[in-house]
């Protein structure tokens, strides 16, 4: 069944969009990851206008990331307060993040640079993670292993310490901080919910449990993608109700089994699927980029 | 030249009309894009009215429907440092959004060269590119022509108006779902020995109706409204999934 996009102005097959919705909402379950980095390129490939995309995606993750929060609040596996240094961080690094988006749009290379952003980050985080949770793997298997205890570094010398009981920390509110800022800074250019940033930054360099990380990114990343939607939606107007809601009904489904099935897997298990994903969307990308691509030309509307 | 060219045009059709009209009928006067607007086929049909005995000369029908004209910039990708990057682009002045050509046999044999670019009928003539001194800016248009073509958006087809007893004439022309708002430009031209006898235009207005003209309005000119809109959709489908899922589960 075909249906108009009055935003997009394109014509789309609605079954292809909650599938798609489905599949990665699983996935943003899973995880607790938004699927934006998914979605957003995905969406690029069945024909919806790059600006589009990207800004419906935004209001999509809301849908998916509060679904999945509540699966996790009803586990208490939500660091509130955590969540909400990471959000006054993210806040701001999202509307830093809308300015340096048009500053690269002046100069015309902003689908360069999204991509390449792409590419790095899902590089070095999904190398990062795949072989840390092989480690991981590989230890547990051998039996009588120590288990080694979260050393101290720099981090835990930082002023400013703050308590936070969930995830058993006692440490600097700049770390957190600045980690929302960065994520809330790629959130809006790279047209994502940050989460496969968060995920691994949370648990390399904040050392917060695996446990409570996902919960707390969604729950982050709910208001992060809110404020961003608005931004979009009253300076771009590039927000697609319809678009956003076709995904939206898949992916809120999508996110609810998908956390069910994380439940039961074992977290380096669900860190190595993750791991590969990423490297996965990140080879997909930089093979794009390399190779001679059959049209030279593309339209661009607009002066 | 083209001023004079275009000038002697005006001056003659009158004098020729007269012989020869075009009587037009459209199968429908404005298309309306709904939810589930999956593109739509325009009949164009008409009749030619003659107040005298056929005049000598071979008859061809040319039927144009050109949608609404848009500045475009077309991007050129080459290899920097390894990797494929836009490096140079070209504005295109106007060009329209779509652009179908149909004619009753092939374009060269019912239409003179001055006479195409008189009217700028074919698909090239019709992408204006004016102000553009970059070097190699036909391969932009030419590249911005087969993008377009490839989609549907432009077309050429020749030989699909049919012309029955030198008098009545009709023809079919599909318009792609990926249509832009706008009045679209039909134009019919009669010739004779590839000179242009009578031309007949009409406007068909392509608008969004219903729910999706309420949302497209309500976006522009009450965008927090909207955004708060989508946001309360986002949450309230987040929630009820939840609770969905909960009531399963028990």
């Amino acid at each position: 069944m075909q249906i108009y996009l009055p935003i997009a102005e394109v014509s789309v097959n609605a079954f292809l969009l909650l599938g798609l919705g489905g599949i990665v909402g699983i996935l943003s379950g899973m995880f607790g990851v938004g699927g934006g980095f998914l979605m957003t390129p995905l969406l690029f490939f069945i024909g919806i206008p790059p600006a589009v995309a990207v800004a419906t995606e935004a209001n999509q993750i809301v849908a998916s990331s509060f679904s999945g929060v509540l699966a996790h609040l009803k586990r208490k596996t939500v660091d509130l307060r955590m969540g909400c240094v990471l959000l006054v961080g993210g806040l701001f690094g999202a509307a830093l993040g809308v300015v340096v988006f048009n500053y690269l749009r002046s100069l015309g290379q902003v689908d360069l640079l999204v991509k390449l952003s792409y590419v790095v980050f899902l590089g070095i985080i999904g190398a990062l993670m795949f072989v840390e949770s092989l480690n991981a793997i590989r230890k547990s298997r051998k039996p009588g292993a120590k288990i080694t205890r979260r050393k101290h570094n720099w981090i835990h010398n930082l002023p400013f310490k703050m308590k936070f009981r969930v995830s058993g920390l006692y440490i600097s509110v700049i770390p957190p901080l600045i980690v929302g800022l960065l994520v809330g800074i790629l959130a809006a250019i790279m047209g994502v919910g940050g989460g496969f940033i968060m995920v691994p930054a949370m648990i390399y360099l904040l050392g917060m449990p695996t446990k409570v990380v996902v919960g707390t990114s969604l729950f982050q990343i709910i208001f992060v993608t809110a404020f961003t939607t608005m931004l979009h939606a009253t300076t771009n107007y590039t927000v697609d109700i319809v678009l956003a809601v076709l995904l939206l009904v898949g992916g809120v489904i999508g996110a609810q089994i998908g956390t069910r099935i994380g439940v039961k897997m074992k977290a380096e298990q669900l860190r190595i699927l993750l791991a590969i994903m990423v490297l996965a969307v990140c080879f997909k990308l930089a093979f794009d980029l390399l190779v001679e691509p059959a049209e030279l030309y593309s339209i661009g509307l607009g002066e | 030249m083209l001023r004079l060219l275009s000038l002697l045009a005006l001056l003659a059709t009158p004098a020729l009309a007269q012989q020869e009209e075009i009587v037009l009928g459209l199968s429908q006067n404005a298309v309306s894009i709904t939810a589930t607007f999956e593109g739509s086929d325009i009949l164009v049909f008409g009749a030619i009215r003659r107040e005298s005995p056929q005049p000598l000369g071979d008859l061809g029908v040319i039927v144009t429907v050109a949608g609404p004209d848009v500045p475009t910039t077309v991007f050129r990708k080459e290899r920097r440092f390894g990797i494929w990057v836009n490096v140079d682009d070209v504005v295109i002045q106007s060009a329209p959004s779509f652009y179908a050509v149909a004619t009753s046999a092939p374009l060269t044999k019912i239409l003179r060269a001055s006479e195409d670019l008189t009217n700028r009928i074919s698909i090239p003539l019709a992408v204006h590119q004016i102000g553009t001194n970059v070097l190699d800016s036909r391969s932009f248009a030419r590249a911005l022509m087969r993008i377009r073509e490839e989609n549907r958006l432009y077309q050429t087809l020749e030989g699909t108006v049919d012309v029955a007893r030198d008098t009545l004439f009709n023809t079919s022309i599909a318009m792609p779902a990926n249509l832009t708002e706008g009045s679209y430009v039909a134009r019919i031209f009669l010739t004779r020995d590839g000179n242009v006898v009578d031309t007949y235009t009409t406007t068909i207005p392509v608008r969004k109706v219903g729910l999706e003209r309420w949302l497209y309005n309500l976006s522009r000119e009450n965008a927090v409204l909207y955004g708060l809109m989508s946001l309360a959709i986002a949450i309230a489908a987040g929630w009820l999934a939840s609770a969905a899922f909960g009531l399963l589960r028990r």
